[in-house]
């Protein structure tokens, strides 16, 4: 009885035109994800990695206090809407992940090839997302603000973006042909135009995200992956120089975008 | 197997009268619910809990999205200004196992409660309350579990 | 050893708004791994919640509650200052409890 009762809700939404369905379709799924908004399971991953920013760890004994996320050694809020950015230390362009990499090895010393190697959610790279939930919340509310006084910071913007709109893998696709425009979806997911600014709030600014799908907090690293994934295209090396380009790129688009990362995703 | 369920169905219902003739503790927390968490069907749970058929309700404030973006959680909350509420269950008409979890209240909090749910597919979602005096009232909403992006 | 929980209680009215989420995996027992062996069900099978010592409310869970579930109820008679506990027990006879102080 209930079966025939969707079939022919299913039949109606079809019949009623493209653009009506759409319509209650996406309220139905804004009102799903207001109902979601209170209790985000991304906290979990918060306490956790304020606790291991904090805790004295690997081979040598330090925590991670001294480690700087671009604002000063130690200096967490704020940091993450300025992120990507260049680093005198390192003399490159990072992002979180690979910064906190950096300083994983440098202070603590972890190896941060093995941590790079290691699949998300397990292990030290479980650690990792956990440290990048509580940094990316210490800036909740903040506007993202990307640096891009220095040379190198502007070259990678330059990269990334040639990278946005790079086609190629069995189906031809770039990020460009999901989200260069506005209106565009899949199934019944809107997808965010990441060549806007300011940006929209919902795609380059939402992520470290807890996925309700898989139950897990994705950071941006494991979010890049994953659309990868989806392209059909090889995975990008983690912490890769072109994964960090694409996140100077969309980084600059959303400029201005309040941050409400860790946020809740499907 | 047969035998152990009668008996959990009639001390889950011995229980239940006995709370609501107040001889038992306010707080003496019913013994795990096997049977009813293994229950395939409304009617199957209704039996293992030990109640009566349940009414439809006005009186039972039941919110649940009319999509869920991911059937892996659906937010849902059900109260009720009805005085005597003792227990609310929440079933999944078309999940593998029907109840998905029963909350009992006591006098010292709402008969209010927010929970989320997993639904392996679009489905009638009921909040079903038990009054002390053996009642038994229902609400439901339709649910439509969709799947996005690119494949999960 | 299981995370901890994390229980926001916040006053109103005369009494108080609790809402606690819970770390557990809350697997279903219906998924295969990549060997095609199917993954042992494991989840929260009871719940309880007390205030300053006295149980409130409890609630028996079964495998259809969501991963790391979010949980929101009402505690009645209750101020700043009184202390909330939140205990479970899972299928495999972990338990946890945790506290927090009515804001």
């Amino acid at each position: 009885m209930t079966q025939a009762r969707s079939l022919i809700a299913a039949a109606c939404l079809a019949a009623a035109g493209a653009v009506q369905a759409q319509t209650s379709t996406a309220d139905g799924i804004a009102q799903y994800r207001a109902l979601l908004a209170d209790g985000n399971p991304a906290e979990l991953w918060e306490i956790k990695g304020e606790g291991l920013w904090k805790q004295r760890r690997g081979p040598r004994n330090a925590s991670l206090e001294a480690c700087d996320l671009g604002k000063g050694p130690g200096v967490v809020p704020g940091a993450f809407v300025e992120l990507p950015r260049f680093f005198a230390d390192t003399r490159r362009v990072q992002d979180l992940e690979s910064r906190l990499l950096s300083c994983m090895q440098a202070l603590q010393g972890f190896d941060a090839a093995a941590i790079a190697a290691t699949p998300f959610g397990r292990g030290e790279q479980a650690n990792l997302e956990a440290l990048v939930a509580y940094i990316a919340a210490a800036s909740r509310g903040l506007r993202f603000n990307l640096p891009q006084g220095h040379a190198e910071e502007r070259k990678m913007a330059e990269v990334g973006k040639r990278v946005f709109f790079f086609r190629a893998g069995p189906y031809d696709f770039a990020c460009a042909s999901c989200h260069d425009a506005a209106g565009k979806r899949i199934r019944l997911q809107e997808l965010p135009n990441l060549t806007l600014n300011p940006g929209d709030g919902v795609g380059f600014a939402a992520w470290p995200a807890y996925r309700v799908s898989s139950g897990e907090l994705w950071t941006m690293q494991r979010r890049l992956n994953d659309c990868y994934r989806q392209q059909r295209f090889p995975y990008p090396g983690y912490a890769s120089d072109a994964s960090i380009a694409l996140g100077v790129y969309m980084g600059v688009q959303a400029r201005g975008a309040v941050s409400s990362a860790p946020s809740i995703k499907r | 197997m047969q035998n152990r369920r009668e008996m959990l169905t009639r001390s889950a219902a011995v229980a239940a009268l006995l709370a609501g003739a107040g001889v038992l503790p306010a707080r003496a927390q019913a013994a795990y619910n096997k049977a009813a968490f293994e229950a395939k069907s409304i009617d199957d749970v209704v039996k293992a809990l030990g109640i009566a058929r349940p009414v439809e309700s006005k009186d039972i404030v039941f919110t649940a999205p009319d999509i869920a973006e991911n059937g892996a959680v659906v937010p849902i909350a059900a109260s009720t200004a009805l005085p005597g509420v003792k227990r609310i269950a929440f079933l999944v008409e078309k999940n593998p196992t029907t109840l998905a979890g029963v909350f009992d209240f006591s006098d010292a909090v709402e008969t209010s409660v927010k929970t989320r749910i997993k639904m392996g597919q679009s489905s009638n979602v009921l909040a079903v309350a038990i009054l002390g005096d053996g009642k038994v009232l229902y609400a439901q909403r339709d649910v439509k579990v969709t799947l996005g992006g690119c494949g999960g | 050893m299981s995370d901890p929980m994390r229980i926001r209680a916040q006053a109103q009215g005369g009494g108080a708004v609790v809402r606690v989420l819970m770390s557990h995996e809350m697997e279903t027992g219906q998924r295969k791994d990549a060997a095609g062996k199917t993954i042992p069900a494991w989840h929260i099978t009871e719940v309880s919640a007390a205030l300053n010592g006295k149980t409130v409310l409890t609630a028996q869970w079964g495998t259809a509650i969501a991963k790391n579930p979010f949980t929101e109820f009402v505690v009645k008679g209750a101020k700043a200052g009184d202390k909330i506990t939140v205990s479970w027990v899972d299928n495999r006879g972990d338990k946890r409890s945790d506290e927090a102080v009515i804001a």
